[in-house]
């Protein structure tokens, strides 16, 4: 009964299949629909460019002939791109060990502090700065005279922190004024001096502007005698402003010279040293009775030291590194944390109470549980890495640039940057996207994996 | 004895970490003050001479920035590119992750794993045959142009990250509102929409960020009439030193945009950047 009402309703079983087939088609078409513009741009202006690039880089630069692998032995020929491949391995090596070490580092302490939430959000934020504007940044701080650039104004006062300033880069000695020039660049006494002398030091070629504050005429302090077993003397600047001074003689209104490093020098060994007071006043007591050579060390004269060449050929990839350290730390440091927070608490706190210590705890349990979370980062920062590109381009100075080339800043300017040679440019397009076809595999491994 | 010790150890803690800090916020810092100072002061000494003297900062570089007809130009099309190019990303991968975790057609699996593997193809690849085929379409040098190869690049992380989640929503959910007789599109629109919105705010928040701070794409692409603030400011780096009065508060006025909105959308925003580091 209910059997052939139900038949009576339904349509004829053809007509139904019909129209199941044509609803499922209907939903083909609009799900055709939905994907379209999304395929079509991927297609067209991906897919298709792979395949091109693969098939330019047979090719010559003009992409007339085929060369064949021409352009992949040509790379590892050229000292250009050779110098490039060269770096990005150094890139790859360096920076994801660095920053996944200090991000492990600093999200395993950051835990400990109460403001570990403000400190992350500062850590983070280089993230959202474009790699130029880190570019500009860091070339400013980079910069090598220590009166623009910051890491060399910090170098240098740690510098003269421990090892002095030379105060009197220009001075020098007049000729024939009782002060011989030695090979070192030092000046020591012409004549002989014997305890009982007094030793007066004339320089000159320092502007007075570039005397040092607080520095006094020397006059009283050279009229004073010296006593029997020592020897005492100025060092002055033999120049009067405005004219009227005497040659090689103290005059009233010359300047001594303070700080001035001054040693005592008998057979050629230095018996004493001492250093030179406001008034440029100087005076070595107890000496024995025999002739002495009163000299000034070089380093008094030595140009001022200048800090680090960050940006010269030598440290420019190191530099860049360090750059690119201060935009990603953050990012490691962050998602090693949610990896920490996840970790199972008491796996720590049972070793806590079996009486580990903080390392022991960070070495044994921490890490090897994180594994996973810091293969990630790692791999991340990896693919990441190898595509460096606004960083290097930007803090790089012009004539350094080929120093600090790497593949993908390599890639522009042999294909668009003067170079012109498509050919080579996109074999070396090719090498990059090689280069992550591993990071490709791996992610669509994790990807099926996930679908079971 | 252990809680001393574990007191000390804490406060060298967080010595450390108040030094890291300030480590980081060093070289921001030193570009917002050589922002605030003329060329005369940068030229006499460093930033930090400034902190003594403050009477030699003033937002005059900002003010001759925005009179400076090409920055300005510039900033806008830095927005004019951003802002479409975020948003068309959003709708198209919007539509295709729906169709790719709810819908049936012929080919549905493969393709997916086609865009899966297209996570990671480095934009270098694409910029010479496209610059080819957009010089036979008249892209080239536009913003459309520029626009275009941002979204095709965007492409496969968004529809890979908002696939994955409306592919959580539930079955259940689904089936009842096409036993309601809703049309796919407005299942789309009213429902999927707005339950994907915490994916969409991430992926539209990890893409703006991704073409607003771009330079190379631009650099290509764009001609002097439609680059961006980063293409214009990296003319300019060619004469470094005699112009930071110029490109300090440019760069500045670059990040700062970024910044705001990091500031802002802080959960998004890490959660955008987390997962958009696969590309």
């Amino acid at each position: 009964m209910t059997a052939t009402l139900l038949k009576e309703a339904s349509p004829p079983p053809v007509a139904m299949a019909d129209r199941r087939r044509r609803a499922r088609r209907r939903g083909r078409v609009i799900a055709l629909a939905f994907v379209f513009p999304a395929l079509l741009l991927l297609g067209a202006l991906v897919v298709y460019p792979v395949l091109f690039s693969v098939g330019r880089s047979f090719f010559d630069a003009s992409g007339t002939r085929f060369v064949g692998g021409d352009n992949y032995t040509e790379m590892f020929r050229d000292p250009a791109t050779l110098k490039a491949v060269r770096n990005t391995a150094i890139w790859v090596v360096v920076a994801p060990a660095l920053l996944t070490g200090l991000g492990l580092i600093l999200a395993v302490l950051v835990e400990k502090v109460r403001w570990a939430t403000a400190f992350k959000l500062l850590l983070f934020m280089p993230m959202a700065v474009s790699f130029l504007a880190a570019g500009i940044i860091f070339r400013l701080a980079y910069d090598e005279d220590p009166d623009k650039g910051v890491l060399n104004a910090a170098v240098v006062s740690v510098h003269d922190a421990f090892k002095g300033t030379s105060s009197y880069p220009t001075a020098r000695a007049r000729d024939g004024q009782g002060l011989t020039k030695g090979a070192d660049g030092s000046y020591g006494t012409t004549a002989a001096a014997s305890p009982g002398h007094t030793v007066d030091l004339g320089l000159v070629g320092i502007l007075p502007k570039d005397l040092p504050q607080g520095a006094r005429p020397a006059y009283p302090a050279a009229a004073q005698q010296a006593a029997v077993d020592e020897i005492r003397g100025v060092a002055y600047l033999d120049f009067t402003r405005g004219g009227g001074g005497q040659q090689g003689k103290v005059d009233r209104q010359e300047s001594g010279l303070p700080e001035m490093k001054v040693e005592a020098v008998r057979d050629g060994k230095t018996v004493a040293s001492t250093t030179t007071a406001d008034d440029g006043s100087f005076r070595f007591q107890g000496l024995g009775s025999g002739s002495y050579t009163v000299r000034l060390p070089a380093s008094n004269f030595a140009p001022p030291y200048q800090g680090v060449s960050w940006l010269g050929p030598a440290l420019v990839t190191p530099a860049i590194i360090g750059a690119y350290l201060w935009i990603w730390t953050g990012f490691a440091m962050v998602l090693i944390g949610a990896g920490l927070a996840a970790l199972p608490r008491d796996a720590l706190e049972a070793a806590r109470i079996d009486g580990a210590n903080e390392w022991q705890i960070f070495r044994r349990i921490t890490v090897p549980l994180l594994g996973p979370v810091l293969t990630v980062v790692f791999v991340t920062l990896v693919i990441n890495v190898m595509k460096v590109f606004d960083l290097v381009y930007i803090i790089a100075p012009g004539p350094v640039q080929e120093d600090a080339t790497v593949l993908a800043t390599q890639m522009w300017l042999v294909s668009f940057g003067g170079g012109n040679n498509q050919g080579l440019g996109s074999a070396l397009g090719v090498l990059l996207l090689l280069l992550v076809i591993p990071a490709m595999v791996f992610n669509v491994r994790r990807f099926r994996g996930s679908q079971r | 004895m252990n809680a001393l010790r574990r007191g000390l150890g804490n406060s060298l803690v967080q010595a450390f970490l108040v030094v890291v800090g300030l480590v980081w916020l060093t070289p921001l810092a030193g570009l917002f003050v050589s922002s605030l100072r003329s060329a005369q002061d940068t030229a006499k000494g460093g930033w930090w001479t400034a902190l003594k003297s403050p009477g030699q900062l003033s937002f005059d570089n900002y003010s001759a920035l925005l009179g400076n007809s090409g920055m300005t130009r510039a900033f806008w099309n830095t927005v004019l590119i951003s802002v479409p190019a975020t948003f068309l990303v959003v709708v198209l991968a919007a539509l295709a992750g729906y169709a790719f975790a709810w819908l049936d057609f012929p080919g549905r699996e493969p393709l997916f794993l086609l865009v899966v593997a297209l996570l990671v193809v480095p934009v270098q690849i694409g910029l010479l045959p496209v610059a080819k085929l957009f010089g036979q379409l008249g892209l080239f040098g536009t913003i459309p142009g520029v626009v275009l190869f941002h979204v095709s690049y965007g492409l496969p992380f968004a529809i890979f990250l908002l696939r994955n989640y409306f592919a959580e929503m539930p079955r259940e959910m689904l089936e009842a509102a096409r036993m309601d007789g809703g049309t796919e599109w407005r299942i789309f629109t009213r429902l999927v929409l707005p339950v994907g919105r915490p994916a969409i705010a991430s992926l539209a928040i990890f893409q703006f960020l991704w073409v607003w701070n771009d330079m190379l794409v631009a650099l290509l692409f764009a001609d002097s009439s439609s680059q961006p603030l980063t293409v214009e400011l990296q003319s300019q780096i060619r004469q470094f030193g005699s112009n930071i009065d110029v490109l300090a508060p440019g760069a500045f006025l670059s990040l700062v945009v970024p910044v705001v909105v990091f500031f802002a959308f802080q959960r998004h925003f890490v959660q955008g950047v987390m997962a958009g580091s696969v590309k």
